[in-house]
């Protein structure tokens, strides 16, 4: 559990950050919360001849909330998600989501922005920020994009970021639709065995607007268009949420391992998919 | 002399003998951060030993290049069984009388089995250079089941003659390590064959691990000069290891001094003697330096010392009334590659002969076959003594099954086949001796705290509203009654390479009336610092306060077995209490003189001497002691010390009554804990907080391996839970809120009346969590599912009960 040698970089700004990746190119990796990348490099499945460590660079940190506009800066911590009263005003699906990552020790390192780049399956971020719709903003050499996190994810750990670019906000619409982040775990700091992040707006008894995510049921997380439609227009009744849960399970594709195999798995998708739903519209 | 007077009540108080619930003294500096742990320790010039280990289960080795790591700077050297074999030490005898590769010799037998030693200037090089080490594998064909191992024509030990006799006796086949039985097999099987009712049942104990928080190591330091080698480390048994490594070295046993510092834990992992331990001192020894080793989490579970792993088959039966007549228990014991268990000798599978329980079954029969594989070896008493955790496991789940074949409440089923209070001390069907017990009265205590009708009562009704389809959610009644047998042991049958199971204490009272006692023994958590200072202070009357205890220092600490098997209060508080006895008369014969009477007419009154019927004329402890010192006393020799060694008589027997109510997610197989007594009868007891925390502990292990702790293995031999993420090791949020409750029977033969309780709530923790699951499924036909009761393996049993739609 001792990693290999490396250089450790602690850039003050943005730029200084780029430019020591340009420079290292695939040698190079950048530091958040450590929480995902620390340990790959102890089990040595991770080589980083060059460490940047972004926690100087303050131009990442904190929650903006302007106009219906909520802005997170990437370094920004679970537990600072957790403890800001006017982002759980905004869009409560947050805090309940954060709370059920590993444990406060963790939580007290690890960022969104970390979570959300990695492009581990099992992290929660990803499901939640397709299923709030949000924007990725990233820097690189030739200039800033947006990217959304629905179209971010491409397979384990890869991603539509470029090696060169540095994940640096997320953004994301306010809402006040009906929310739930289900997960099922074995024990405290596990990944899920099944999570399902879903968000319900619902308008003169109905429901008029959906949206469905899933984390660790695949190699990448779900965002299941299909689910949300067999919500809308209906309440959410016994119908409704197992033809949204079919569709789901229609989207995802475990796999076994210590937690169980694909059967349980996807059974188990289900239930939490399910309670999910039922929970997000007790809300709306 | 008034007894209860608010002036003696006083002195009783501030003596803080037993039965107070003193503060652990421990804990200021554990809580502090200011532990001395073996990683703790750096000495000038201190080199880093770390091993290659085999990535491979089974396989042949072809090479060994060197080269590359010793390029690399801060590389001292790499040691492989080459180097170590002109030593002979690249082979080391085993506790269980097998012996074990330290360095891979031609071939590897177990995923992350020790092939080379590099030693480096810091662990970060040393590191670095385990990479640089190539060797070249030749795959073999792996076993990782014991009953397919027995079928093989595959040779794991190539170095054993298969035609030779074990250490245990005959081999059956050049993978079988041991039959080891006890009982009457014939007269069982007439009398099973013959009875009203019988429930046969097939079970396996799941492979787990005992991880303490802190992994095993060590620092070795030969000083050339003067010939002394030090061994700090986090050794169970000091004593036991100096002995070995003296037999192992040629060191003689005075040159050799081993301590234990504090240890963060042991349970039974740190008992035996690992490859790391051999390589660091001959590390030391050739490079003239102290060299430590401490292994990462990976390497301490996929490595050193596991527990259980054991195929049990039982048959039980009874009368049409529910009278147990008689049991058959059969046990297929994989051991992995070498067979390094920690039991005493005469005793190849630990003390699984105590496989009766709590009952009063007349007849019975044990036979165990220890197996080879292709896994790491071990098999320690993870916080239980020897085996007794698979022992009860099958007891009590024989009795759940028993009672379903008959249809029977299982505590009513319980109730009457315990041994009854008359009956003790109790003469076993497979040879134990029970020393005292009042099984009846704690289980009715049991049941009444937690309305156990009641709880049944409301389990009908769920099961019924499940039926209805108004919930998804099941509720299980786990109950275990266990029986222990710590205390090893007495020295006409047990001890450990030889080596008798006494244990010792030697005292020091100081002239100012303070005192120093240490032990043979060796804390890992226990807080013996703290309770071994009560038994004196109740036995000589100096205040806990006033006693320092010390422990793991072979210089200066009597020589003593160590600490395992709940064993430490049993026999080393034994040897506390007889020493205290004996400084006590010294001091009895002190006073008398001061007080000008003759020594009967003096008596000891809390912490004094009195003269009978003037207890106004008396002389303190410290009077005394100062006395002792610099008085001189006709026919008396200056000083107050006393040393005892304490052979038991006999073990002592625990034993307690656990209730477990849980509710099963159908459809998720998550379990809900909603509420757990545990009534523990410890005999005597010295310390009633430190036997709650040992009661949170060891019920809390008890969930982790009921619930989900396992060490597993792929077809290919691959470790599947080596880190702890995988390897379940429960935190404050999965852990319920326990209900502790007691009754007091005495040891008999104890001179305190203490039994031992460490290990208890573990032991009687996992049959309870166990039946508390199944229990859920019995309406359904469930008859028994194997633990570790995980999400999926529940979800499964539901699956195959029909439960999901």
């Amino acid at each position: 559990m001792i990693p290999a040698a490396f250089e450790y970089h602690r850039p003050a700004d943005i730029r200084g950050a780029l430019s020591i990746l340009v420079e290292h190119g695939d040698d190079a990796r950048v530091l958040a919360g450590g929480h995902s990348l620390i340990p790959m490099m102890k089990l040595r499945m991770a080589d980083v001849p060059h460490l940047i460590d972004l926690q100087d660079i303050s131009s990442l940190k904190g929650i903006t909330i302007e106009g219906g506009r909520i802005t997170i800066g990437a370094m920004t911590t679970q537990h600072e998600l957790i403890t800001n009263d006017a982002l759980h005003a905004a869009a409560p699906l947050l805090r309940e989501a954060a709370l059920q990552i590993a444990d406060p020790q963790v939580r007290y390192m690890g960022t969104i922005g970390g979570n959300v780049a990695n492009g581990d399956p099992g992290n929660d971020m990803p499901g939640l920020m397709q299923c709030l719709d949000a924007t990725f903003t990233l820097e690189g050499p030739n200039g800033t994009r947006t990217v959304q996190a629905r179209d971010f994810y491409e397979a384990a750990y890869t991603t539509d970021r470029d090696d060169a670019e540095i994940l640096t906000h997320i953004s994301l619409d306010a809402t006040t639709a009906g929310y739930a982040y289900e997960k099922q775990k074995r024990k405290i700091g596990d990944y899920a065995t099944a999570a399902c992040a879903v968000l319900i707006t619902k308008e003169n008894g109905v429901v008029t607007s959906a949206s469905v995510a899933m984390t660790n049921l695949s190699d990448v997380p779900v965002f299941s268009e299909a689910a949300a439609e067999a919500l809308i227009g209906g309440t959410c009744d016994t119908a409704a949420v197992k033809a949204a849960v079919a569709a789901a399970l229609a989207d995802i594709d475990p796999t076994e391992d210590n937690r169980g195999p694909v059967k349980f798995k996807m059974h188990v998708a289900g239930v939490i998919i399910a309670r999910a739903i039922e929970r997000a519209w007790s809300r709306a | 002399m008034n007894d209860m007077t608010p002036e003696r009540d006083a002195r009783v108080a501030n003596l803080k003998g037993m039965g107070c619930s003193r503060k652990r003294v421990e804990d200021a500096r554990f809580t502090q951060g200011k532990g001395n742990y073996v990683d703790d320790i750096s000495l000038p010039g201190m080199l880093t030993g770390d091993f290659v280990r085999s990535p491979y289960a089974h396989a042949r080795i072809k090479s060994i290049n060197t080269e590359a790591a010793m390029a690399l700077e801060g590389v001292v050297a790499v040691l492989t069984a080459q180097d170590l074999a002109p030593l002979s030490l690249h082979w080391m005898p085993t506790l269980a009388g097998d012996k074990q590769m330290v360095l891979a010799d031609g071939k590897v037998l177990f995923q992350g089995q020790e092939v080379a030693f590099v030693v480096a200037k810091d662990r970060y090089i040393a590191a670095d250079a385990i990479e640089l080490v190539e060797v070249e594998y030749e795959e073999l064909p792996v076993i990782v089941d014991p009953i397919k191992s027995l079928q093989s024509d595959v040779v794991l030990r190539e170095d054993l003659d298969p035609k030779a006799p074990g250490a245990h006796g005959p081999r059956k086949h050049h993978n079988h390590i041991f039959t080891w039985e006890v009982g009457d097999e014939a007269g069982t099987n007439a009398v099973i064959d013959d009875a009203d009712v019988v429930a046969e049942a097939s079970m396996y104990y799941h492979r787990t691990h005992p991880c303490p928080l802190e992994p095993c190591g060590c620092v070795a330091s030969m000083d050339k000069v003067n010939g002394k080698l030090t061994l700090w480390g986090t050794f169970q048994a000091p004593h036991v290891v100096r002995t070995v490594a003296s037999l192992l070295s040629g060191i003689e046993e005075h040159n050799i001094r081993v301590v234990s510092p504090d240890i963060g834990g042991g349970f039974g992992n740190k008992v035996g003697v690992y490859p790391g331990y051999v390589c660091s001192i001959v590390a030391s020894i050739v490079t003239g330096v102290p060299v430590k080793w401490v292994e990462d989490r990976m390497d301490n579970l996929m490595t050193t010392a596991f527990a259980r792993d054991y195929w049990m088959t039982g048959k039980i039966s009874a009368t049409k009334e529910g009278k147990i007549t008689g049991l058959h228990c059969h046990v297929t014991a994989d051991h992995g590659a070498f067979d390094a268990c920690a039991d005493p000798t005469k005793f190849p599978a630990g003390f699984m002969n105590i496989c009766t329980g709590s009952y009063d079954i007349p007849i019975a029969y044990l036979g165990v076959d220890g197996v080879y594989t292709n896994k790491a070896p071990g098999g320690v008493s993870y916080r239980c003594s020897f085996r007794v955790t698979e022992a009860v496991y099958f007891i009590e789940r024989m009795i759940e099954v028993l009672a379903i074949e008959m249809d029977m409440d299982p505590a009513e089923l319980r109730r009457i086949n315990f041994i009854k209070k008359e009956q003790f001390p109790y003469q076993s069907a497979l040879g134990w001796e029970y020393d005292s017990g009042d099984y009846h009265t704690a289980w009715d205590k049991a049941l009444k705290a937690v309305d156990y009708d009641g709880l049944r009562k409301e389990q009908a009704e769920r099961v019924e509203a499940f039926k209805r389809g108004e919930t998804r959610t099941l509720m299980g009644i786990g109950l275990s009654f266990f029986t222990e047998i710590v205390g090893a042991g007495p020295v006409k049958n047990c001890d450990i390479l030889g080596m008798g199971m006494f244990d010792s204490c030697e005292i020091r009272i100081h002239p100012t009336g303070s005192a120093i006692a240490r032990l043979g023994t060796i804390s890992q958590g226990q807080g013996h610092a703290t309770t071994f200072a009560q038994i004196l202070a109740s036995e000589i009357g100096i205040p806990a306060d006033s006693i320092t205890i010390e422990e793991g220092d072979t210089d200066t600490a009597p020589y003593g077995l160590g600490t395992y098997g709940s064993r430490s209060t049993p026999v080393a508080g034994a040897a506390t209490a007889m020493a205290g006895r004996k400084i006590r008369a010294k001091a009895q014969m002190i006073a008398a003189y001061l007080l000008e009477v003759h020594d009967d007419d003096v008596e000891f009154d809390v912490d004094r001497f009195v003269v009978k019927g003037a207890p106004e004329r008396f002389k303190t402890m410290g009077e005394i002691a100062y006395a002792a010192y610099n008085q001189a006393i006709p026919g008396i020799e200056p000083g107050l010390e006393a040393v005892s060694y304490y052979d038991p008589p006999n073990m002592t027997y625990p034993f307690g009554a656990y209730v477990c109510v849980m509710d099963i997610d159908v459809d998720t197989g998550v379990t809900d804990i909603r509420r757990f007594y545990a009534l523990d009868d410890c005999g005597t007891r010295i310390n009633p907080m430190v036997i709650e925390g040992q009661i949170h502990g060891g019920l809390t292990e008890a969930l982790a391996v009921a619930l989900g702790q396992e060490i597993a293995y792929d077809e290919m031999g691959n470790v599947k839970t080596g880190t702890l993420m995988d390897f379940f090791l429960p935190t404050a949020w999965e852990v319920p809120n326990y209900e502790t409750d007691h009754t007091v029977t005495p040891s008999p033969h104890h001179p305190i009346g203490a039994k031992g309780v460490g290990e208890s709530p573990h032991v009687g923790g996992v049959p309870c969590f166990s039946n508390a699951v199944q229990d859920a499924f019995r309406p359904f036909g469930n008859r028994h599912t194997n633990m570790p009761h995980d999400h999926w393996r529940i979800w499964q049993t539901a699956n195959a009960l029909g439960l999901h739609h």
